[in-house]
């Protein structure tokens, strides 16, 4: 990465000229870039959202109950959560706890965007709040971090672009799945299309040390933590992880006299 | 499942506001206020520690397979990686561990 930074290469004057281009994005070319870039993530949108209408029809949850989890949790991992749950006759206090476990997440994403987000409308932040999920935020915390100059309503522009195309997706879909989805034959492994979307939105941001760190501790802590309730195990884990990742940083920035 | 209709919406409807509340939390109340340092510095961390402390149960203890490690769900999961982190790319992932995982599966 110093390397990158010293002579200049052909990949440093690519991002520069992507810069350029991002800041030359009125706001409404800023969600059209976002709705665009969120394209790919259909492909696990898709059956991922039918798979939880099949999997809430099949538990016995009714259309209007499944598009309700769907539009108004809008929350793919914990609305799995509540319907394994409900499924196995949990407490109605365990299941919204451990659903809204699985969410705390949520809460760090959202802090991590007031630095780029805070200064938007209260109306707009309450927008851009109902639509943060891990792949809007993944994709608009990105494209803030690599065009550090652009204007609040770009940044919001963008947002709006992936939200649109996630959200859109994973309402439509999930209905499909509740409706006509039954056809999917059961061999088709489904299931995994939730961990490949998470570690595929993580294996390109992981371009140093201590992005590599964070996650590695993540993994490590999260395994270690698998015997408690769910959500809980991956909300330690990623606490300390977060914290290995900026100590590193720290460690990194003394030792190269300051300069990050 | 033993609920009530009104069981299951006011399940619905407390997990729907709950939700909101946590991912308003931070932008809605604090707004442009700023932040310290090292609270801003640990935040850059967030989405490399939260998936793959989601992802890592999933990858070793699949619930489809009742828990059983599945070489062909690692190999996945190993693939997309590595896809990943080489093209920076995430469509080039997902597509890389989809194809070993049904590779994987049409093996076994």
């Amino acid at each position: 990465m110093t390397q990158d930074s010293n002579a200049p290469s052909r990949r440093a004057a690519a991002i520069e000229a992507s810069r350029a281009r991002a800041l030359a994005r009125s706001p409404m070319q800023s969600l059209r870039h976002g709705a665009i870039q969120s394209l790919p993530f259909l492909l696990v949108m898709v059956p991922f959202g039918m798979l939880f209408g099949v999997v809430a029809t099949n538990a016995g949850f009714d259309l209007a109950q499944t598009m309700g989890f769907t539009i108004l949790v809008l929350a793919g991992a914990s609305q799995f959560t509540a319907v394994q749950l409900l499924t196995d006759n949990a407490p109605l206090w365990l299941v919204i706890l451990s659903s809204l476990a699985v969410n705390l997440r949520m809460a760090m994403y959202s802090a991590s965007l007031v630095p780029w987000l805070g200064g938007a409308s209260q109306p707009a932040r309450a927008a851009v709040a109902y639509a943060l999920v891990d792949q809007t935020y993944a994709l608009s915390i990105d494209y803030y971090q690599n065009t550090p100059r652009l204007s609040v309503a770009q940044r919001l522009g963008y947002f709006f672009g992936t939200a649109i195309v996630m959200c859109a997706a994973w309402i439509f879909f999930a209905y499909l799945g509740a409706t006509v989805g039954r056809a999917i034959p059961d061999s088709v492994p489904l299931d995994f299309a939730v961990p490949i979307t998470f570690l595929a939105m993580i294996a390109p941001a992981l371009r140093s040390l201590p992005h590599m760190v964070a996650a590695t501790v993540a993994v490590i802590v999260s395994l270690f933590l698998a015997g408690l309730p769910a959500g809980v195990g991956p909300m330690i884990a990623a606490i300390l992880a977060m914290l290995a990742g900026s100590a590193t940083e720290v460690w990194q920035m003394r030792r190269s006299g300051g300069r990050a | 499942m033993n609920y009530s209709n009104a069981e299951i919406w006011f399940t619905i409807l407390t997990l729907g506001a709950g939700t909101f509340l946590l991912r308003y939390s931070f932008l809605g109340a604090i707004g442009s206020r700023p932040m310290p340092q090292w609270f801003l510095r640990m935040l850059r961390y967030t989405a490399v520690a939260v998936l793959p402390a989601l992802a890592a149960p999933l990858v070793v203890w699949p619930a489809a397979t009742h828990g059983q490690t599945d070489p062909a769900r690692l190999a996945a999961a190993a693939a997309t990686l590595i896809a990943g982190f080489v093209t920076r790319n995430t469509l080039a992932a997902i597509v890389a561990g989809a194809a070993t995982l049904m590779i994987g599966f049409y093996l076994s």
